[in-house]
């Protein structure tokens, strides 16, 4: 199967996160995922999305297949240029939350996930990668 | 996205058709809670089967309809949430804990039933 086309979205409201993880599910299944992992990937990019609306307002969420010479997968990115984080390992906690929400997002997307990095700076911004390999 | 409601005696069955936006799920909160007040509803389901994906914004609305409804001394059974979804929800650390779940909507019939025998 050749590796799909990249898939950009943006995300500005409620009905983007619907678009984005609709379209990573699409783009999952088409790298050949099997329904299970399609829904733990559409999850995971749920979440994301989410915090974007949430924390920043707007932001992106892109999509691609990766392709090594020994396995497949895909990775998603999940930008904004909203406030940032100021302390990365609090968000990485179970159970920390600064919107009041059920304050799993970040630690539940790594489990999500085979990969998963973070990078944020007040005031500049926070990028989320997260990658999941065919098994 | 609108769900429809439908009044099947003293029960309330709302069937999600498609993936719901945020907006949409708050909106199927008030209508739920409206309905349950207006027509004096002792029990209420929601179908889920054509939900993709439950992330935590739709588990926490759909434990918030289940408390109020509660309030109200009526009772929700959560049916149909597919297995993978249901697989994702664990991996992602979200618990349904004191809402009721049930295979399909017969069996969350069976179930309204049996809990409003019991409370006659």
């Amino acid at each position: 199967m050749p590796v799909p086309q990249d898939i950009l979205v943006s995300i500005r409201s409620d009905v983007d996160i619907v678009l984005a993880r609709q379209q990573g599910r699409s783009m999952a299944t088409s790298i050949g995922f099997a329904a299970t992992d399609a829904t733990l990937i559409a999850t995971a990019i749920s979440e994301l999305a989410r915090n974007i609306v949430t924390y920043a307002q707007q932001g992106e969420v892109a999509m691609r297949g990766v392709e090594t010479s020994h396995s497949k997968g895909i990775v998603i990115v999940a930008r904004d240029n909203g406030p940032g984080i100021r302390s990365i390992p609090d968000v990485l906690r179970d159970g920390y939350s600064t919107s009041g929400g059920l304050g799993l997002g970040l630690p539940g997307v790594k489990r999500l996930m085979d990969e998963f990095a973070i990078e944020s700076e007040p005031r500049r911004g926070t990028t989320v990668t997260i990658r999941k390999w065919l098994k | 996205m609108e769900v429809p409601i439908l009044k099947q005696g003293r029960f309330l069955i709302a069937t999600i058709q498609a993936a719901l936006s945020d907006a949409d799920l708050l909106q199927l909160r008030r209508a739920l809670i409206d309905k349950v007040i207006h027509f004096r509803s002792h029990g209420v389901i929601v179908d889920v089967t054509a939900l993709d994906v439950m992330d935590s914004f739709a588990t926490r609305t759909l434990r918030d309809i289940t408390n109020v409804i509660r309030l109200r001394g009526a009772d929700t059974v959560i049916v149909g949430i597919q297995p993978e979804v249901a697989f994702a929800m664990v991996q992602l650390g979200l618990t349904m804990e004191g809402v009721a779940t049930a295979l399909d909507l017969e069996e969350g019939l069976a179930h309204l039933q049996q809990r409003a025998a019991r409370n006659t």
